[in-house]
């Protein structure tokens, strides 16, 4: 198993934001956390990257226990996290922005071909090179989100809403290319909105209600089953 | 008629005070006088008026070499370390004991005797300065994790109230009798200040012979701090533009969190830039002291002010902008000098702090506060 996350409880304040999570991502696997605004999954994100501590419960990589572990060592470790609404470094270049991406690495013609990689997938990324990030459209920008947390060479994927703010045919792209990113070894832990899209691509889903998870199984069976169908896919 | 126009434009909204125009035409005013005042003396006695402005540039690229401490610091903890100018009188001190104690500043005639002067003076005096930097860097990194590190979730104002508690610390800490010392010392140089003089040629200025009237001067240290303080602004371009660790200091100015998500150790890059700033601050200690021959513990205090306002005049947070705003400085305080009154000298700094506060709170090259998607 990549990722174990045992009955974990986070507080903002004296809010109870998870209450008691388990899950866990298995080698290869897309797993999707599907829910409402609120729900509890951008904080369960920041609860696996470190970027919030829960009160109790363990976070396992690989069989290590990273409950504890620094934000930027998990990174070392082979977590890496698109955060929600990109958060992409403005005033650096394409370029730049990439080699932070790449900050843990210091073999320079493995960078190279790593962002060559990328490139490969956003090739609207080569063109903008040595352009400002915040001078992106949307699209690209979560094309360059998604590719810097390419370039750690991550072992674990983790993305926030990815399909935020996109136009239709721009949304298909981006998971056609998360898809393609997962075919090549990366697995994969999604959240988001678009639970129809997640769906789609994920081999398990879990979903979120009010920091609580109240189903989980294959995301085919998901799909179909008619209490999700009226509360996320509006069908 | 008028009422017809009156309809088809939309009413707007005036945010300006009702009074506003006083305001401005006294600046106006001022900046005419300034104007005036330069160039009838700039017409009049051109030589004076040249001499005015190198002595404006050697402040100005001393103040220059403080302001990037403060603007770089601000940039990525949004802090305004008060306690940098304390740095920089650290850094003159402890040249004055490497050179007056220790006589570091001749330590390669007495490894390799025979050695050429020149040279025995050159490394000498770069290995004083090198150790005042290296003992400031140790000196800023150790305040920022004692000092200001556990305030970095408080308010800001927090860390700036101890900011200032940490300058007037180092001040009165220094002043102790074991410590360096209550009084002004006369600092024993490292190597002679050499001036020449420039009439119908270059000519070196012989000791105890005044150059002839209407002759302009300049020394040595005046090169050195200009080309020192130019050198630095060089290389920290190149810092934060072209190496990992200045990206990820631009990164971590922009966004904590997202530079988190990265690897970057944000404690490590805050830490670094201290160091970075102190070290500037330490070399613009030594060449200061060099200069004005003369140092005690509150030495800092109005050198630092100054360049703190040099960073709000170029836009705080911008290395461009404090090396501008610290020139700027240091002609403003050297035509004062020269042709107003040297007490007035201050009161004109920091009116220029005023007067940007009122005019252009975000300085010459300071960007409106950033938007975050």
């Amino acid at each position: 198993m990549l990722l174990e996350v045992n009955n974990i409880n986070v507080y903002y304040g004296a809010i109870h934001a998870l209450q008691g999570i388990s899950f866990n991502v298995n080698e290869g696997e897309i797993v999707t956390l599907i829910g409402a605004n609120g729900a509890g999954k951008s904080t369960t994100l920041r609860t696996v990257s470190g970027m919030i501590r829960p009160r109790s419960g363990s976070v396992v990589y690989k069989g290590e226990d990273i409950t504890m572990t620094a934000c930027e060592k998990i990174v070392v470790k082979g977590i890496s996290h698109v955060p929600e609404g990109r958060k992409i470094f403005a005033p650096l270049t394409v370029r730049e922005n990439l080699e932070m991406g790449a900050y843990t690495r210091s073999d320079r013609s493995e960078i190279a071909a790593s962002m060559e990689r990328v490139f490969a997938s956003f090739p609207r990324l080569k063109e903008r090179i040595n352009q400002l990030g915040g001078t992106l459209s949307g699209g690209e920008q979560q094309m360059l989100a998604t590719g810097r947390g390419l370039m750690s060479r991550p072992a674990l994927l983790l993305l926030d809403e990815p399909s935020m703010g996109l136009s239709p045919l721009l949304v298909q792209e981006i998971f056609r290319i998360i898809k393609e990113i997962n075919s090549q070894g990366t697995s994969i832990l999604l959240v988001e909105q678009n639970a129809s899209m997640a769906l789609s691509i994920a081999s398990r889903a879990y979903v979120l209600e009010t920091g609580r998870i109240v189903m989980e199984g294959k995301a085919s069976d998901i799909a179909n089953d008619p209490k999700v169908k009226s509360a996320y896919l509006g069908i | 008629m008028q009422q017809a126009a009156s309809k088809t434009t939309p009413p707007t909204i005036s945010h300006r005070p009702p009074l506003a125009w006083i305001g401005q035409g006294f600046l106006l005013l001022l900046a005419a006088l300034a104007v005036f005042v330069i160039v009838k003396n700039m017409i009049d006695n051109p030589p004076l008026f040249i001499q005015m402005v190198i002595s404006g540039l050697q402040l100005g690229f001393v103040y220059a070499l403080i302001a990037l401490g403060y603007t770089m610091v601000y940039g990525i903890v949004k802090l305004i370390n008060f306690a940098h100018g304390d740095v920089f009188m650290v850094g003159a001190f402890i040249s004055f004991y490497s050179v007056a104690k220790f006589n570091l500043h001749q330590w390669p005639a007495m490894v390799f005797p025979g050695m050429d002067g020149l040279l025995v003076t050159i490394i000498g005096t770069t290995t004083v300065i090198l150790i005042s930097m290296v003992i400031c860097m140790a000196l800023a990194v150790t305040i920022e994790r004692v000092a200001y590190k556990p305030l970095r979730d408080a308010p800001r104002i927090a860390a700036l109230i101890t900011a200032i508690g940490v300058s007037f610390f180092l001040e009165f800490f220094g002043a102790l009798n074991f410590v360096f010392s209550p009084r002004f010392i006369p600092y024993q140089r490292p190597f002679d200040v050499v001036a020449w003089y420039i009439k119908d040629g270059i000519y070196q200025v012989q000791p105890g012979q005044a150059p002839p009237e209407g002759a302009i001067t300049f020394s040595n240290i005046v090169l050195i701090i200009m080309i020192a303080s130019i050198l630095v602004q060089i290389f920290l371009q190149f810092l934060v533009r072209k190496t990992k660790i200045g990206v990820a200091m631009r990164a971590t100015s922009y966004d904590k969190q997202a530079a988190r998500l990265m690897g970057i150790n944000v404690d490590q890059v805050i830490s670094f830039t201290f160091a970075i700033g102190a070290a500037f601050a330490a070399l613009g200690g030594v060449l200061y002291a060099i200069a004005y021959s003369s140092i005690w513990t509150q030495l800092g205090i109005l050198p630092g002010l100054k360049a703190f306002v040099a960073a709000v005049l170029g836009g705080i947070g911008s290395i461009p902008g404090a090396f501008v705003g610290a020139l700027i400085m240091g002609q403003a305080e050297a035509m004062t000098m020269g042709y107003i009154s040297t007490p007035m000298r201050d009161a004109v700094a920091f009116s220029i702090l005023i007067i940007v506060l009122l005019v252009r709170p975000t300085g010459i090259f300071g960007e409106p506060e950033k938007e975050k998607a």
